[in-house]
């Protein structure tokens, strides 16, 4: 396939070159040309005014690739990770909307557990799912990626499942993709929204790229399962019901094997982290604090809301506070009600890994800080003025009460 | 022993953004980098290369100019290069690239193939594990230190949620990258001379033997519906006054919502 631009419709109107991710639209003496760097992402197919952009197939090229009969796929799985033995979070939040998914397609709900007990199962069936494949086989109480990999792909290719969820976690992304490649099919990393399209059917996927700067969504039409990781946090959970019936299937895990294998899990100050994801208030801070004593300030602000203290990279780097506090596109992500940025200029990095708070407070000098763009409160001011008055007016207001 | 370094010239991310009324990109001077997860990949090959010995060839899928991506990591002291560069790749999603790549290096040989833990264009982390299932080769992700390789053996500590696994492998193995690892080091003089004058090998689809149906976009399962800005949030609301009346409003904002 190629994309052309028909020189005879166009105009020189530079609306295409905008709207190319690779920079591969040029316009020359009044009309534009694709260069090498097109990736044929589409992104211009529509946008030109006249209808000068389409697509055309190579000779021998045939326009839909129908890789199998996608008709034969049916059922949404959730891959629920254990840590412990217990089922993760995240877990709970992928039965949410996979049972949506599920009832939109009018098809059943099931979950994955590797390495945990049936009564974790038990909680799934609980969480929404219908039925649980489960294996409580020593061999997957570390994760593994090759025994995990196989295992999966051995039941995909058994029940043939149309969609396939896992969470976007050290696990979901690491052993996932093994899964998609051996399978022939089609991955979406880091999803924040899943739809099933009314017309065709398939599943909608949309995830941010380029760092977040712009959402994209993904089909994967001719390929089935349709597989996608969903980041922790983002879905919200499905209602539990404590008198859901399910039916727990257990499965045999034989002639599995491993290359590599975990000799040692060390865990490190996890309290913080578990707790900032938890976190239904968060205070966090930045570069604009200026030193490790602002953070003792947050931690007094933190203390009177009931909430815990988040960081930007920059005041990790610093070394103000530990990387476990670090909120953003290589630290967490967090979705709490309210997010109080403090002195926190709002690098998309950073906005990445807590726009989707309910509420976001923004507090920083300057008022051109890209923070004040998602923030729902801004103040602009010296955080040294405000937050101190801030706590002053929330202990007033409480002693009052 | 033999060490592939993957890399990928990628847009600085940084200055991307779109247009929220037209929905179109605006990329005024947007460079091109070598995505920053990859850097910290070189700089462990040749740290690997150090301590077992061997070669450290560089690869990288995309178009003719990232050529000049190949001859910076050159100059930091890899020893050759491969450019997969043809129209028939284009349009690869994260399958399409991992088998192309693996069957790149199905024919160089490796022993070790590091990978950067993602792409910052992309985010997505799934080629690196894809290729090693292509290559039936196994995979550590998130690797944040190498404490020792061998000649048939490697351990290595892997990042996860909540601290690190110490994790060993037989080799063949793949490993992905994060950037607590390494500083990458800066090119050296002499280094940046040699590069300049090393010859790049560049190679098609058919120099690889990779199958047409396999590659690109006809190779890609996945495909872009479309793109669009992110939501802006809808519920702003203004405060006004000076600084005090402005704690004030919030206050009041915070009590109504039953948070003080």
């Amino acid at each position: 396939m190629r994309i052309v631009i028909t020189p005879e419709k166009c105009t020189g109107c530079e609306t295409c070159v905008e709207s190319c991710p690779y920079t591969a639209i040029v316009v020359k003496e009044g009309k534009a040309f694709i260069t090498e760097y097109c990736q044929l992402c589409r992104a211009c197919l529509g946008v030109c005014p006249e209808g000068a952009i389409k697509e055309v197939l190579e000779p021998g090229e045939t326009p839909a690739r129908k890789e199998e009969e996608t008709d034969k796929y049916s059922g949404v799985w959730v891959f629920a990770e254990q840590r412990d033995g217990k089922a993760a979070s995240v877990a709970y939040e992928l039965l949410g909307v996979g049972r949506k998914l599920a009832d939109d397609r009018h098809t059943g709900l099931s979950a994955v557990l590797l390495g945990a007990s049936e009564s974790e199962a038990l909680e799934l069936i609980k969480g929404g799912a219908d039925r649980v494949f489960l294996s409580n086989n020593t061999l997957f109480g570390k994760f593994n990626d090759e025994p995990y990999s196989q295992i999966l792909t051995l039941l995909i290719r058994e029940h043939r499942p149309e969609i396939v969820l896992a969470g976007a976690t050290p696990i979901g992304r690491s052993f996932l993709p093994r899964v998609a490649a051996r399978l022939r099919t089609g991955l979406t990393a880091d999803c924040t929204s899943l739809e099933i399209d009314k017309e065709s059917g398939n599943l909608l996927q949309v995830r941010p790229a380029f760092g977040g700067n712009i959402m994209a969504t993904i089909l994967c039409p001719n390929n089935r399962p349709q597989m996608a990781t969903v980041r922790p946090r983002v879905m919200k959970r499905g209602k539990r019901d404590e008198h859901r019936q399910g039916q727990i299937i257990h499965v045999k895990a034989e002639g599995l094997s491993s290359r590599t294998r975990v000799l040692d899990t060390i865990k490190e100050i996890s309290d913080i982290a578990v707790n900032l994801q938890e976190a239904e208030v968060i205070v966090s801070g930045g570069r604009g604090l200026g030193d490790k004593k602002g953070f003792a300030m947050l931690e007094e602000l933190a203390e009177a809301l009931g909430g815990s203290i988040g960081a930007s990279r920059a005041a990790v780097d610093e070394g103000w506070v530990p990387y476990s506090h670090q909120v953003g596109q290589t630290g967490k992500t967090v979705c709490p009600k309210i997010y109080i940025a403090c002195g926190i200029s709002g690098a998309v990095q950073h906005l990445v890994g807590m726009q989707s708070s309910d509420i976001i407070i923004a507090i920083n000098k300057n008022p051109e800080a890209p923070i004040f763009g998602v923030a729902t409160y801004g103040i602009v001011g010296d955080v040294y003025e405000v937050i101190p008055m801030l706590i002053k007016k929330i202990k007033e207001n409480r002693s009052k009460e | 022993m033999n060490i592939v370094v993957c890399i990928k010239q990628v847009p600085d991310t940084a200055e991307v953004r779109i247009n929220p009324e037209t929905n179109t990109l605006i990329r005024d001077g947007v460079a091109s980098i070598i995505n920053p997860y990859d850097m910290h990949a070189v700089e462990a090959a040749l740290q690997i290369k150090e301590k077992a010995g061997g070669r450290v060839t560089v690869i990288t899928m995309g178009p003719p100019q990232a050529e000049t991506a190949l001859r910076e990591v050159l100059s930091m002291g890899a020893d050759e290069a491969v450019l997969l560069t043809d129209r028939a790749f284009a349009g690869s999603d994260t399958w399409a690239t991992s088998y192309t790549l693996s069957m790149a290096v199905r024919k160089i040989g490796a022993d070790v193939v590091v990978c950067g833990k993602q792409a910052i264009d992309g985010d997505t982390a799934q080629v690196g594990p894809e290729m090693a299932e292509f290559l039936d080769i196994p995979h550590i992700s998130y690797v944040r230190m190498i404490e020792e390789v061998r000649a048939d053996y490697l351990l290595v500590q892997r990042l996860m949620d909540e601290g690190y696994d110490i994790v060993e492998s037989s080799l063949p193995v793949l490993l992905t990258i994060v950037k607590e690892i390494n500083t990458p080091r800066l090119p050296s003089l002499k280094g940046k001379m040699a590069a300049k004058k090393a010859e790049i090998k560049k190679w098609t689809s058919s120099d690889i033997g990779a199958e047409a149906d396999k590659i690109g976009l006809n190779g890609s399962p996945t495909q872009v519906k479309n793109i669009f800005a992110p939501e802006a949030k809808k519920n702003r609301k203004v405060l006004e006054g000076d600084i005090e009346e402005q704690v004030d409003a919030l206050v009041r904002e915070l009590r109504g919502l039953k948070c003080v």
